[in-house]
C-alpha cells in the first residue's frame, strides 16, 4: 500500500462530497456529503501522520472524530428545527439569504 | 467718529428686531410696536445726521469726518475697511433721505395700518433706510456698491410686497433683474479701477488722488460702465422699464425709494466720480444726451397715462432725466440741487397719491376719481404746492433747481439737450396738472363714500409741502439776488461757464413761460371734464402702450433666453447629459440584476462557488508553483 492510494481515496471522497452538497437537495444527504468531505480530510491527515512518523495528525484526527460526532448532533438538531419551520426538508426552500424579490 | 457708524447701524438692528419679532410670531397683530419702533430708528438717525451735518458744515469746505467700523478684507499690504466718510455732498444726501425718510416712515405707519405683514413692512422699511445710508456714507466703492445692492434688494422685496398678485411678483423680479445688467457695469468698472490703479488705494480720496495713472481710453471705459450702474438704478433709457412697474409696490415704498432717494443713486454717485468725469467730457455729454432723450420720452408718455401712480413713475424718470443733464454736462451741484428738491415734491406727490388712493378705497385711475377738491382740502392743497413746485413755477423749489439745469444746459452750448430739456418742462407742467385737474375739479360719479385720512398720514404732507415750497431758496442764483448757498456749500468741482444775468433772466422767463403754457393746456383740456384718452389714433396708440418697449425688450431679451433656456433644459441637459447617466444607470442596474441572480438563497450555489473560487485559486498556485 502506497500513500498515493490513500490519497486517491481521499480525493475520492472528497469529490463525492462536493458533489452531493452542490447537487443534492435533501438535507439529510447534504449532511451525509459534508461528513463524507470532513472524513476524507481525516485520512489525509492521518496518512501524513504516518509518512513523517510523528504523532500529532493522528491526535488531530481522534479530536475531529470528537468534533463530528457533537457536530452531528447539533446538525440533526437544526434540520429538525428547520423541518417544523417550513416541513420541509428541501435545502432550496430555505432562501433567507437570497436578495429580496422587490429589490430585484 | 463713531456717530457716522451708528448712523448707519441704527436702522440695520432695528430691521433685525422686527425682522425677528415678526417671524416669532406671523400672526400677532402688535401695531404700536412695530409702528414706534419702525419710526424711532430713521429718527433716531435722523438727530444723528443733522448733528453730522452740522459739525461737517462748521469745518472747512473739503474737510471730511471719517470713521472706520472694522477691517473687512485684508490682502497682505492691501486693506477694505468698513468705513464711513461724511463730506458736504453726503451730508446733503443724508440730511434729506433722513429726514425724509422719518415723515415717509410715519406717512407708512397709516397708510399700512391694520394691512397684513405690518412687521415685514416696517422691517423691510428700516433695511431699505440702513442700506441707502450705507451707500451715502460709504467711504470706499466696495462699500457704496454693497449699499447699492442692498438698497436694490429692499426695493425687490418691497415691489413683491403684496406678494398674492403673481404680477407684483413679476414686477419685482424685473426691478431687480434689470438693476443686475447695471450692477454688471458697476462692478466691472470697479474691477477696471482696482486693476488700473494697481493697489494705490482703494478709497474714494486715494482714487481721486491716483486718477492720472489712468490713461484715457480705459478712464472713458470706466466712466460708461459706472454710468451703465447708474443708468439701471436710475431708470435712465435702455434699462428704465422697471420704474413704472415697481409701482405694484404699495405707496409709501413709491414716496421713499422710487421718487426720492435710491432712484437717485444714479445721479449721487455720477457726482461722487464727478473728478474721475471731468477728465472724460464725451462720456459726460452722452450721459447729458440720455437723461435729456429719457426726460422727454417720459414726459411724453407721462401726458398720456391713466394710473396715477405711473404718471408720477414716468415724471420720476423724467425728472431724473434733469439730473443727468445736469451732472453730464458737469453742473454737478445743480445736478445734486435738484436731487434735493425733487426728493420733496415728488415724495410729497407720491404721498399725496397715496393718501387720495386710500381715501378711495385703492383706486388708481385718476378718470374715477374727480371732484376731491373739497373732501380733500388739505390733500389738494399740499398736492397743489408739489404740482407748482415740479412744474417749475416761482417761488416753489423745483424752479430754482430746473431753471439752474436749464441755465447750464444752455451755457454748455448743447442746444439740442436744452431744447429737449425746455420741452420736457412744458410738458412736465402738462401732465402734472392734467392729473391735479382730473384729481381735483372734474366732474366724476363715485359710488363709495371717501374713507378718512389719520393724521398720521396728513401731517407729513404739510411737512413736506414746507419744504417743496421753500428749498429752492437755499440755491437761490446770483441772478435771482441770492448767492446760491447750496452750490457753495457743496462744494462740487463743477465745469464753471459764465452766462449773463440778462440771459438768466431770459431763460427764467422762459421756463415759466412753458410752464404756464402746459398749466393752460391741461386747463383746457381737462380741468371740466375727464375722459380717459382712446387709442384711436396711431400717435395715442403708440403712446399709451408705451412705445411698446416692453414688448420689444419681450421679443429682443426675453424670448430668446426663454428659448435658449427651453432648449437648454429640455435637448441639452434632459436629452443630453441625463441621457449619458441614464445609459450608465441602466447598465448598472443590468449587472445588478446579472449578480442579483447569483445570490439567490441557495446554499448549494454558495457551496458551488466556494468549489470554482477554491479551484481557480488552486490553479493559480499550482501555475506560480510550477506545478503544470
Amino acid at each position: 500500500m502506497t500513500p498515493e492510494n490513500f490519497f486517491l481515496l481521499a480525493t475520492l471522497l472528497f469529490s463525492i462530497g462536493l458533489v452531493g452538497v452542490v447537487s443534492r437537495r435533501n438535507l439529510f444527504v447534504v449532511y451525509m456529503s459534508i461528513e463524507l468531505m470532513l472524513s476524507a480530510i481525516n485520512l489525509v491527515l492521518a496518512t501524513f501522520s504516518r509518512l513523517h512518523n510523528s504523532m500529532d495528525g493522528a491526535v488531530i484526527v481522534l479530536l475531529m472524530i470528537a468534533v463530528i460526532a457533537a457536530e452531528a448532533a447539533l446538525f440533526l438538531a437544526m434540520i429538525v428545527h428547520l423541518y417544523r419551520q417550513r416541513r420541509s426538508i428541501d435545502s432550496d426552500v430555505y432562501t433567507a439569504l437570497a436578495q429580496k424579490k422587490e429589490h430585484l | 467718529m463713531s456717530t457716522l457708524v451708528f448712523i448707519v447701524l441704527i436702522p440695520f438692528v432695528s430691521a433685525f428686531v422686527l425682522g425677528m419679532v415678526y417671524l416669532f410670531d406671523v400672526k400677532k397683530e402688535r401695531y404700536c410696536f412695530y409702528a414706534a419702533l419702525g419710526i424711532l430708528a430713521p429718527m433716531l438717525s435722523s438727530v444723528l445726521a443733522l448733528n453730522v451735518g452740522w459739525q461737517v458744515s462748521a469745518l472747512e469746505t473739503d474737510a471730511v469726518v471719517h470713521a472706520t467700523f472694522f477691517k473687512w478684507i485684508t490682502l497682505g499690504s492691501f486693506n477694505i475697511d468698513v468705513a464711513f466718510m461724511a463730506d458736504r455732498l453726503s451730508v446733503v444726501m443724508l440730511s434729506f433721505i433722513t429726514v425724509i425718510g422719518t415723515l415717509i416712515h410715519i406717512y407708512a405707519a397709516g397708510y399700512m395700518r391694520g394691512e397684513a405683514g405690518f412687521g415685514k413692512f416696517f422691517s423691510y422699511f428700516n433695511l431699505f433706510m440702513g442700506s441707502m445710508l450705507l451707500l451715502v456714507l460709504a467711504d470706499n466703492p466696495i462699500i457704496m456698491f454693497v449699499g447699492w445692492e442692498l438698497v436694490g434688494l429692499s426695493s425687490y422685496l418691497l415691489i413683491g410686497f403684496y406678494h398674492h398678485d403673481s404680477a407684483n411678483i413679476k414686477a419685482a423680479n424685473k426691478a431687480f433683474m434689470l438693476n443686475r445688467v447695471g450692477d454688471f457695469g458697476f462692478i466691472i468698472a470697479l474691477a477696471l479701477l482696482f486693476i488700473t490703479l494697481e493697489g494705490s488705494g482703494y478709497s474714494f480720496a486715494s482714487i481721486e488722488a491716483h486718477i492720472g495713472l489712468i490713461d484715457h481710453s480705459m478712464l472713458t471705459l470706466i466712466g460708461m460702465l459706472l454710468f451703465v450702474g447708474a443708468m439701471g438704478k436710475s431708470a435712465q433709457i435702455p434699462l428704465y422699464v422697471w420704474l413704472p412697474d415697481a409701482m405694484a409696490g404699495p405707496t409709501p415704498v413709491s414716496a421713499l425709494i422710487h421718487a426720492g432717494t435710491m432712484v437717485t443713486a444714479g445721479v449721487y454717485m455720477v457726482a461722487r466720480f464727478s473728478f474721475l468725469y471731468n477728465e472724460i467730457p464725451d462720456v459726460g455729454e452722452y450721459i447729458a444726451i440720455i437723461g435729456a432723450f429719457s426726460a422727454l420720452f417720459a414726459a411724453v408718455i407721462a401726458s398720456y397715462q391713466s394710473d396715477i401712480k405711473k404718471i408720477l413713475a414716468y415724471s420720476t424718470m423724467s425728472q431724473l432725466g434733469y439730473m443727468f443733464i445736469a451732472v453730464g454736462l458737469g453742473a454737478y451741484s445743480s445736478g445734486i440741487f435738484h436731487v434735493f428738491t425733487h426728493a420733496f415734491f415728488k415724495a410729497l406727490l407720491f404721498m399725496g397719491a397715496g393718501a387720495v388712493i386710500i381715501a378711495l378705497h385703492h383706486e388708481q385711475n385718476i378718470f374715477k376719481m374727480g371732484g376731491l377738491k373739497k373732501e380733500l382740502k388739505l390733500v389738494y392743497a399740499t398736492m397743489l404746492i408739489a404740482t407748482l413746485a415740479i412744474s417749475g413755477i416761482p417761488p416753489f423749489a423745483g424752479f430754482f433747481s430746473k431753471d439752474a439745469i436749464l441755465a447750464a444746459a444752455f451755457a454748455s452750448e448743447h442746444y439740442s439737450i436744452w431744447i429737449a430739456a425746455t420741452l420736457t418742462a412744458m410738458l412736465t407742467a402738462f401732465y402734472m396738472f392734467r392729473m391735479l385737474f382730473i384729481v381735483f375739479f372734474a366732474n366724476a360719479e363715485r359710488k363709495n363714500d371717501l374713507l378718512p385720512l389719520t393724521k398720521m398720514m396728513t401731517w407729513p404732507l404739510i411737512v413736506l409741502a414746507l419744504g417743496s415750497a421753500t428749498a429752492g431758496f437755499l440755491g437761490l442764483n446770483e441772478a435771482y439776488g441770492g448767492s446760491n448757498w447750496f452750490g457753495g456749500f457743496i462744494d462740487l468741482p463743477d465745469q464753471s461757464r459764465h452766462l449773463s444775468h440778462s440771459s438768466e433772466y431770459m431763460l427764467g422767463i422762459l421756463n415759466v413761460l412753458m410752464a404756464v403754457i402746459g398749466t393752460a393746456l391741461a386747463y383746457r383740456f381737462y380741468v371740466k371734464s375727464a375722459i380717459e384718452p382712446k387709442t384711436d389714433t396711431l400717435w395715442r396708440h403708440a403712446v399709451i402702450h408705451k412705445f411698446y418697449i416692453d414688448e420689444l425688450y419681450d421679443l429682443l431679451v426675453v424670448r430668446p433666453l426663454r428659448y435658449l433656456s427651453v432648449l437648454s433644459d429640455k435637448l441639452i441637459d434632459q436629452k443630453g447629459v441625463d441621457g449619458i447617466l441614464g445609459v450608465l444607470v441602466s447598465g448598472y442596474k443590468f449587472s445588478g440584476g446579472l449578480f442579483t441572480r447569483l445570490q439567490n438563497g441557495k446554499v448549494r450555489y454558495y457551496a458551488l462557488y466556494i468549489l470554482a473560487g477554491v479551484a481557480l485559486l488552486s490553479l493559480k498556485i499550482l501555475d506560480v508553483l510550477g506545478g503544470i
